[in-house]
């Protein structure tokens, strides 16, 4: 009872003003200030009064409304005569006029032709009362008839998963299976009264002969031929509240589709199968943390997996592992707790099999899609770690292209504060670079940076992603004041080249600074943000080439993918994706960084 | 009927109440049992004022004939007023003599009114209130509505105003530096010191300091005196306290508070050091300290005992004995039915019936020891009706399911559609064969839940016609025209608020705002009689579990009990310091009990009219209540969504049920008792295991003899399950006899 719920206190009094307006429509003129005060803190008391006695009428009511007749009722208890023919159906729009420096709120009353309500047509007469029964429960279970609620709410699923002994008692999932958990603590909770265990048997929950068909039909819809039943049956399962029992079926169907399907390579029922634990998670009744260990491993799967199809070349498999990839960033999102860890697991495993130099590069693509998924807090954390070690030894390398994109005077301070502690180092190499280039000119670049003639436009930093929705702008906005755009970035094109250059002041914080560069053959690519560039990229087949690039470039190509997660910010021409360059759509994929 | 006062007594005692109600707000009677021997001679027993005012004018009016010479009309009216000669003759010649001045008067200073008054009183040793003890049993802390005057009087003594502050927080410090374990029961003196510290600020006009005070401190009082605070916050000029309940329940009844004698030396100690008069003068005044000898109790144990409006029931006003005990069923011949007989050997069980019937039986013959004397009250008799009825409660009763934690109830929900937020009061009769809704459009709808229809009896023409010794009369009655599976009943001009079946099934009662009671017969489907007393809403009624009796109770704070056959109450229940929002009956009949706004239950007795329990701990207006089918028990739900659980015999909390996250508007026990379901405005029905709750109560004799109990925190052990309705609030809950649960509400799309 100590919650410290403090008291509103009514010592709200009606202005002055309103006394004098209520005077004056009533045809006293001139009003004492004083007699003004008074009146209004008489009216106000009598008008709180009023509302408590009106209260009362609402609580026998059975209400949580206050209505007109309320007021009507508790005026006629105090022997006033209540306001006659008072109705207000909706609201009561009070009108605002305004002159002679008074202001005043005022109830409209139009004149009402009475031969307009005649020969109005009646209204349709409302519906009688009656009376309607249903089962709310059939021996402590609730049955799922449209009558009842959908069972078990989110948020009660959700307290029972996170917090099971916290947790209401259901009681129409007592008697189910699908309650293990919950029943097994309260049991446990009874055990320690008595002093002895008393355990629900685990009798797996029937379903309903109707349940069984449904589960049929969704299933066969799902991995089937036909996209429109399969859409009809996503949508199915995105919106049907009465789910919850049938949910360890789809969630084994799923995890052992996957299983399956990924031995066989069979690229398209994976996505079906990662479709349908979308539709899962989309659907607002259900709270999946009970079968996270069985659709997480799946979803991983689909992310990291070496080899999701039979042709890798040519088919699209990078386009279910950012499905599955964004999954995984949503469940995280929902279902983590400080229990269970769910993120900083699967960061962990990412991290992991990243880092290890003998994994697969689809491997390591999916680890990269998967963490910069999880949002920018993760990418900064793990790559901050990454890139110090990266950053020194390769910083002369961009020390070249700053060089010329600069201009002079290279001062150490400036340089600190446009590219953070990496500032210092950059500004020396910068210095060598200058002394340097006077030898080389472009010659080393052939499609050097002096040629960057046309400003096409800035672009927006970062917009909102597409789809799945993950970590935005608005989940962090005091971290990332720039993320509209940052004024410094800035998009180059030259005949088939299109240079992008972020400024260093849309870093997180300034502190890392790399450089890509694009060639794009393609006339047609409107670049609006770097989401379509990222999509662009990643969605066409044309990363395939990545595969032949050796290590140093191929960490090179991550950052460019955390670029999609504010961190990398600087574009630059240095070339170093010969492989690439067969390809149709994307020339070449020029990336670099200090 | 020996026991039920005849119709003209109660008459006259329930007009005295009328006046003195419709009065409290303009102040202006003189009636004070409270302060007796004060100002009026009227105050002396509050019944002879109601008559003598009618004597008074009659005598008046006797005068002003005589003073005319109009000997002829003072005859007649003197015998149509049944007054002797000598009994008006002296002081209508003495006041004659005062009027004319020509003579000085014995009673010349206390006013000529007055002295007839007081002569007439004296000198008609027949009227009735004089000599039938007055039936209105005021009850502690309510001793009716005095002088509001009067009242506010108390406040005048006065200190500086600039002082409030600092004597409050000077008793604040010192609360804070007592030992812990007196920590706790001297910060109940708290609020009321506030509250009496701040209107006594408001009564002496300081205005602002009064806000000060207030805003100063009214952070500091417990979170459910919150709305209270709110009432008293909008109160800040003198003018004000006139006329407003909240403020006058605070003043004429003490505020009781229990402290354990050590720290109640504490406190004194510490004041009387301190030479703080103006806090020892309210706590003298204003409080009322039930000192305890014993350990001082924790705060875990306040804070489950206060909350209402006057602080604690005093621990004496608990310990009349109450007959909790069931009455002892009427010995009726089961005759065995042939067929359940037939259909049970088929089953291969014929012997199981027999022993059964008669454990019942035996069970009926014993007389419990708790129960009231079978003839305390004066019962209706059994009709043949009601024994046929009593048979088919028993047969089904064999049928009952044995509820427990692991088998527990399948709940039918009737949801009432198209009701506009219109449905206020729900009832099923005990066979659950028929349903009354109350609505706010003043209508009564009752519908049949089973296929037979409802028929209205033939109208007065056609039932001379049909042959009244045929075996199917009661069949030829009805007309067949007139069944449909509802009916709807018209005569209220306001909201129904409360509606309670007979148990005959042949009448139904319900309750308006338009303050009065009415019975309406199910046989024609018309209202039968208009019971008027209550001049204000009336927000509950409610049937005697043996028919004739209901009890009703409403705004005007006053619980009145009624017979059919009588228009006018049988007995007035007045203590209630706020509207009575509920009403019940003990399943025995001898005892009523009333939930209301001032946060307390009260439990009356039926014969005498007293108050034998007051019941605190809810923390907000109550607004429903069950008994347990063996009448020891009884729980009790309000708006802060918790259900109380109460022993009946010791007056004691038993345990606290928590869930519920709004008002409780739904209560009822299995028919074993072995379970309390419960519905409430938050769209769910809970199930309670109280067999548990009750069992885990430990009851020793101290704790029996202090109540003082330690209140296990088991709720989510006693929950049994939670049915979330689809947007229904569940404004009624009844048990079949067969232990199915009924729920209805109107859902709210």
């Amino acid at each position: 009872m100590a919650e410290e719920r403090r008291p509103k206190q009514c010592t709200v009094v009606l202005p002055t003003e309103s006394m004098k307006a209520m005077a004056e429509s009533i045809g006293v003129g001139q009003l004492q200030e004083e007699s003004c005060a008074a009146l209004s803190e008489e009216v106000s008391y009598r008008i709180k009064e009023i509302a408590q006695d009106a209260l009362k009428f609402m609580h026998h009511g059975k209400r949580c409304k206050l209505t007109t007749s309320d007021i009507d009722h508790a005026l006629k208890l105090k022997n006033v005569e209540p306001l006659y023919g008072f109705q207000s159906q909706e609201f009561i729009p009070f009108r605002f006029a305004s002159g002679g420096g008074r202001e005043l709120h005022f109830y409209e009353e139009k004149e009402v032709d009475l031969s307009d309500i005649i020969n109005t047509p009646l209204p349709r007469v409302p519906l009688d009362v009656s009376l309607k029964a249903h089962w709310l429960s059939i021996e402590g279970v609730q049955p799922a008839i449209p009558e009842n609620p959908p069972p078990a709410p989110k948020e009660q699923q959700k307290t029972e998963s996170t917090e099971p002994l916290k947790a209401v008692k259901p009681g129409q999932e007592e008697e189910g299976s699908i309650q293990k958990g919950q029943g097994a603590t309260s049991a446990e909770a009874k055990g320690k009264k008595d002093g002895l265990m008393r355990m629900k048997p685990r009798s797996t929950h029937e379903l309903s002969v109707e349940q069984q068909l449904y589960y049929k039909e969704i299933t066969e819809a799902c991995v089937g031929s036909c996209e429109a039943k399969r859409a009809e049956a996503l949508q199915s399962i995105a919106t049907d509240p009465g789910l919850y029992q049938m949910l360890p079926r789809f969630s084994t169907f799923i995890s052992e589709g996957v299983r399956v399907n990924v031995v066989q390579n069979n690229l398209a029922l994976l996505i079906y199968l990662m479709r349908m634990v979308k539709a899962l998670m989309d659907n607002p009744t259900l709270y999946l943390e009970k079968y996270l260990h069985e659709l997480i491993p799946a979803v991983v799967t689909c992310i990291v997996s070496k080899q999701l199809c039979l042709r890798p070349d040519v088919d699209n498999h990078w386009a279910l592992r950012d499905f599955a990839a964004r999954l995984m960033a949503q469940s995280c999102k929902t279902f983590s707790t400080t229990t269970n860890n769910i993120q900083s697991r699967i960061t962990k495993t990412f991290t992991k099999s990243w880092l290890d130099d003998k994994t697969q590069w689809t491997t390591r693509y999916g680890c990269i899609a998967g963490l910069s998924e999880l949002g920018p807090d993760v990418s900064c954390a793990f790559v901050s770690c990454t890139l110090e070690e990266m950053f020194s030894p390769h910083s002369k390398h961009c020390a070249s292209v700053i060089a010329k994109a600069r201009p002079l005077p290279d001062n150490v301070e400036q340089y600190r504060a446009d590219y953070g502690y990496l500032g210092p180092m950059l500004c020396s190499h910068v210095v060598k670079a200058r002394n340097h280039t006077h030898h080389h000119t472009a010659s080393a670049h052939p499609n050097g940076v002096s040629e960057r003639n046309r400003r096409v436009r800035g672009v927006p930093y970062r917009q909102h992603h597409q789809g799945t929705q993950l970590p935005h702008p608005h989940v962090h906005p005091t971290r990332h004041p720039n993320t509209a755009i940052a004024p410094g970035n800035q998009v180059h094109r030259h005949g088939n080249q299109l240079r992008i250059i972020f400024h260093p002041a849309g870093t997180v914080d300034g502190s890392f600074v790399v450089f890509v560069f694009f060639e794009i053959v393609t006339k047609t690519i409107v670049f609006k943000s770097i989401n379509t560039i990222h999509s662009v990229l990643l969605h066409s087949p044309d990363i395939v080439p990545v595969k032949g690039l050796d290590t140093y470039s191929f960490k090179a190509f991550y950052f460019y993918y955390f670029l999609h997660c504010r961190i990398i910010v600087k574009t630059s021409n240095l070339t170093h994706m010969e492989s690439c360059s067969n390809q149709k759509s994307v020339k070449q994929i020029n990336i670099f960084y200090i | 009927m020996a026991a039920v006062q005849d119709g003209q007594l109660n008459m006259e005692v329930e007009k005295d109440i009328k006046t003195e109600i419709t009065n409290d707000g303009s102040g202006n009677i003189n009636a004070n049992s409270s302060s007796p021997g004060s100002t009026s001679s009227g105050g002396k027993s509050k019944s002879p004022a109601g008559s003598g005012e009618d004597q008074q004018t009659l005598l008046a009016v006797l005068q002003f004939l005589k003073r005319n010479k109009l000997t002829e009309s003072v005859d007649i009216l003197r015998r149509e007023a049944g007054l002797s000669a000598d009994a008006d003759d002296s002081p209508v010649s003495d006041s004659a003599g005062a009027g004319s001045g020509g003579v000085p008067n014995v009673s010349a200073d206390g006013g000529d009114a007055n002295s007839l008054l007081s002569r007439v009183s004296i000198a008609t040793p027949f009227a009735p209130p004089a000599t039938a003890p007055p039936k209105v049993v005021a009850a502690s802390g309510g001793e009716d509505q005095p002088d509001v005057n009067v009242v506010l009087s108390a406040y005048s003594q006065q200190g500086d105003p600039v002082l409030y502050p600092l004597y409050y927080n000077g008793l604040k410090k010192f609360i804070e530096s007592v030992l812990d374990c007196h920590r706790a029961e001297l910060s109940q003196v708290f609020y009321p010191l506030f509250v009496h510290m701040y209107l006594e600020l408001v009564y002496n006009n300081h205005e602002n300091e009064a806000k000060q005070f207030f805003e100063k401190f009214s952070g500091d009082q417990e979170c459910y005196y919150e709305e209270d605070l709110r009432i008293l916050s909008s109160m800040s000029k003198k003018e004000h306290m006139k006329g407003n309940e909240t403020m006058l329940d605070f003043r004429t009844s003490k505020f009781v508070l229990r402290i354990s004698r050590d720290s109640y030396q504490l406190l004194k100690r510490h004041l009387q050091e301190r030479q703080n008069n103006q806090i020892w003068n309210i706590i003298q005044e204003h409080l009322y300290i039930d000192i305890f000898d014993g350990m001082p109790r924790s705060k875990s144990q306040i804070d489950a005992m206060s909350g209402s409006l006057a602080g604690e029931g005093k621990r004496d006003a608990n310990k009349a004995k109450v007959f909790y005990g069931l009455l002892k069923e009427p010995e009726i011949e089961v005759p065995l039915d042939d067929e359940d007989e037939e259909a049970e050997n088929e089953e291969g069980k014929p012997k199981k019936k027999k022993p059964k019937k008669d454990s019942m039986g035996s069970k009926s013959k014993k007389q419990d020891p708790n129960a009231p004397q079978q003839t305390r009250i004066p019962l209706p008799e059994l009709k043949d009706s009601d024994k046929l009825d009593k048979i088919m409660n028993m047969k089904e009763a064999t049928k009952k399911i044995r509820l427990g934690p692991d088998n527990l109830p399948s709940i039918c929900f009737y949801s009432f559609l198209n009701a506009y937020q219109g449905l206020t009061a729900v009832d099923f009769t005990d066979d659950s064969s028929l349903i009354a809704g109350g609505f706010a459009d003043s209508t009564v709808r009752v519908w049949s839940v089973t296929p037979k229809k409802l028929r209205r009896v033939k109208s007065a023409a056609d039932l001379s016609n049909i042959d009244k010794e045929s075996d199917d009369v009661l069949e030829r009655i009805m007309d067949e025209k007139t069944a449909s599976e509802s009916k709807i009943l018209y005569g209220h001009s306001g909201p129904v608020y409360g509606i309670s079946f007979s148990p005959d099934r042949n009448y139904l009662l319900s309750s308006s705002e338009d303050g009065t009671v009415r019975l309406w017969s199910l046989q024609t489907f018309t209202c039968l009689v208009g019971y008027k007393g209550h001049n204000y809403p009336v927000w509950d009624t409610q049937f005697s579990p043996y028919g004739y009796y209901f009890i009703s109770g409403g705004h005007d704070r006053v619980a009145r009990l009624w017979a059919t056959d009588h228009y006018q109450p049988l007995r007035m229940f007045a203590g209630h310091l706020a509207d009575i929002t509920c009403t019940l009956f003990h399943p025995n009949s001898n005892y009523v009990a009333t939930g209301s706004a001032d946060r307390t239950i009260r439990l009356w007795d039926v014969l005498t009219g007293n108050c034998v329990r007051i019941l605190t701990g809810h923390k907000g207006p109550i607004h429903s209540l069950a008994f347990s089918p063996n009448g020891k028990f009884m729980a009790s739900g309000a708006t802060d969504g918790r259900v109380l659980l109460w022993d009946v015999g010791h007056g004691l909390m038993v345990g606290e049920l928590k869930g519920h996250t709004d008002t409780i508007y739904a209560l009822k026990f299995s028919r074993d008792g072995e379970i309390l379901a419960s519905g409430s405005m938050d769209n769910t029905v809970k199930l309670w295991d109280t067999l548990k709750a009750f069992d885990d109560v430990e009851l020793d004799d101290f704790t029996a003899a202090t109540g003082h109990i330690h209140l296990p925190e088991n709720s989510q052990e006693l929950l049994l399950g939670t049915y979330m309705t689809k947007s229904t609030p569940v404004i009624h809950l009844h048990f079949t006899r067969r232990n199915l649960l009924l729920a209805a509400g109107a859902y709210n799309p």
